[in-house]
């Protein structure tokens, strides 16, 4: 990929390019296809894989937690141990067994969402009244269709807030990765570092937020969607 | 596990460097913290107390902890150039949002009974806030805290890329220090976090009257500001 800032051409999108102005928008334009796209797609997929993955997991370990208490030290400590260690550090740690590869990304991005995720599933499932749970009894329903049909949807609330900031945090980590493992939109960042290119790592830099700040509000939309009877107060908007 | 204590041998070998990094780290965190401090708790607690505001302490705050810490390292680089500044400005930028929410909300939530009471007592604003609205709002406010300052420490390795120091030099050269030393300042940079939160959890304990002192929780790295958090 030609990251070089110094494009053989005349006018004024060369000369803002040389003299390293803080934007240049004609670079950004012609680089927008080969540089800025590709990485802001890789950066939705390594997202997107990596919170359903995280998602999964740590709904599992939730359900099993719930059932049975014991359940939930082990997962808690281990999520909460691989959560303390620093993003650049985890990802070079993981290539002497995973290689340079999207897999040792998604490895450590999945393991960085299990403690929120596990937490906020968790909490959501225990957060159904007793008098509810009484009330569910009561009507005859099974172990299963309490869980299904009481438990859950009062889970939701809690279970979307934790998609919010597993998501949120998925971004931003996955922006470090690019030191690793040149994907997503860290690596135009680091990538222009190495010669001080403003625009490129502004740019980019922008691009990140913009997707957070998008997917944070998506996923506001789906948490008010999901659970309209959840009053508008209390939810973080 | 050889890589551990390997890692161990490293913190013990090369104990200078860590401390000359440590202290770098702790310097730049405890300037963002602070600076992070000055600026959020008291407007989070005055819009708190006035009850006004919501919209910049809960939405734009909100939209601030969703700000990828890298980008906006990179962008404060593109601006403002290598070096501490830059890299205290973009921390205290990201300290800032948990703080104010936390602040703003502990301050709100207080029950308006206590508040008519006190009023009813004969107290000012002024009294009101400092003895009523202030202690009660502490455990939350003190989350925003622990929760930013954990943050800020973690964030703080990024500022090796843009010259700002600290234990990300260690972090980002695996060249130079091998496994060992990238686990090794892995661990210093977790006990740091770790002291952080205990280091606020500590304050929390010793600022709050002993009338309302249950047992201060553990840190939760749930960065879920409690107020706008689960159904709790």
């Amino acid at each position: 990929m030609n990251q070089e800032p110094v494009i053989p051409d005349f006018g004024e999108a060369a000369s803002c390019v040389a003299e390293n102005r803080y934007f240049c928008p004609d670079w950004v334009r012609d680089n927008w296809g080969s540089v800025f796209q590709p990485a802001l797609i890789e950066h939705v997929k390594l997202t997107v894989i990596a919170v359903v993955v995280g998602f999964v997991i740590a709904f599992a370990a939730a359900l099993v937690a719930h059932r049975y208490r014991i359940a939930e030290q082990p997962f808690a400590i281990f999520s909460a141990i691989v959560y303390t260690i620093p993003g650049i550090a985890l990802f070079q740690l993981l290539v002497p067994f995973t290689g340079l590869s999207v897999l040792t990304v998604e490895v450590a991005l999945v393991g960085y969402t299990l403690l929120i995720l596990f937490r906020n599933i968790l909490e959501g499932l225990r957060a159904a009244p007793p008098e509810v749970l009484e009330a569910a009894r009561g009507m005859g329903l099974t172990r299963r269709q309490t869980l299904l049909r009481v438990e859950l949807p009062l889970a939701l609330p809690a279970i979307v807030a934790g998609l919010r900031v597993a998501t949120v945090s998925t971004i931003a980590l996955a922006t470090i990765a690019a030191f690793v493992i040149p994907e997503g939109l860290g690596q135009p960042i680091f990538a222009a570092l190495r010669n001080y290119f403003k625009t490129e790592i502004i740019t980019a830099g922008v691009l990140a937020i913009l997707l957070a700040v998008t997917a944070d509000l998506l996923l506001v939309l789906a948490q008010r969607l999901l659970t309209p009877w959840a009053s508008a107060r209390r939810i973080a908007t | 596990m050889s890589t551990f204590i390997d890692a161990l041998q490293f913190i013990v070998e090369r104990r200078e460097l860590l401390l000359e990094k440590t202290w770098e780290h702790l310097v730049l965190s405890g300037a963002a913290i602070g600076v992070a401090l000055l600026i959020a708790v008291p407007l989070g607690v005055v819009l708190g107390h006035l009850h006004r505001g919501s919209f910049i302490a809960i939405n734009l705050s909100n939209v601030g902890r969703a700000l990828p810490s890298l980008a906006v390292i990179a962008i404060g680089l593109g601006f403002l150039g290598f070096g501490f500044t830059n890299v205290l400005v973009a921390l205290v930028v990201l300290a800032v949002p948990p703080i104010l929410t936390n602040a703003y909300v502990a301050v709100d939530e207080v029950e308006p009974e206590a508040v008519e009471a006190a009023r009813g007592m004969g107290m000012t604003p002024w009294q009101i806030l400092r003895r009523i609205e202030l202690p009660l709002a502490l455990p939350l406010l003190f989350a925003g805290i622990r929760t930013a300052a954990v943050y800020v420490v973690a964030s703080a390795t990024l500022a090796a890329i843009a010259g700002g120091g600290g234990l990300g030099e260690i972090l980002f050269n695996q060249a130079s220090y091998r496994v060992e030393g990238l686990v090794g300042a892995a661990i210093v940079v977790s006990v740091l976090a770790f002291a952080a939160d205990a280091l606020f959890g500590g304050l929390q304990r010793l600022l709050t009257p002993r009338g309302l002192q249950t047992t201060v929780p553990a840190f939760e790295p749930d960065v879920v500001p409690a107020g706008t958090a689960v159904g709790r």
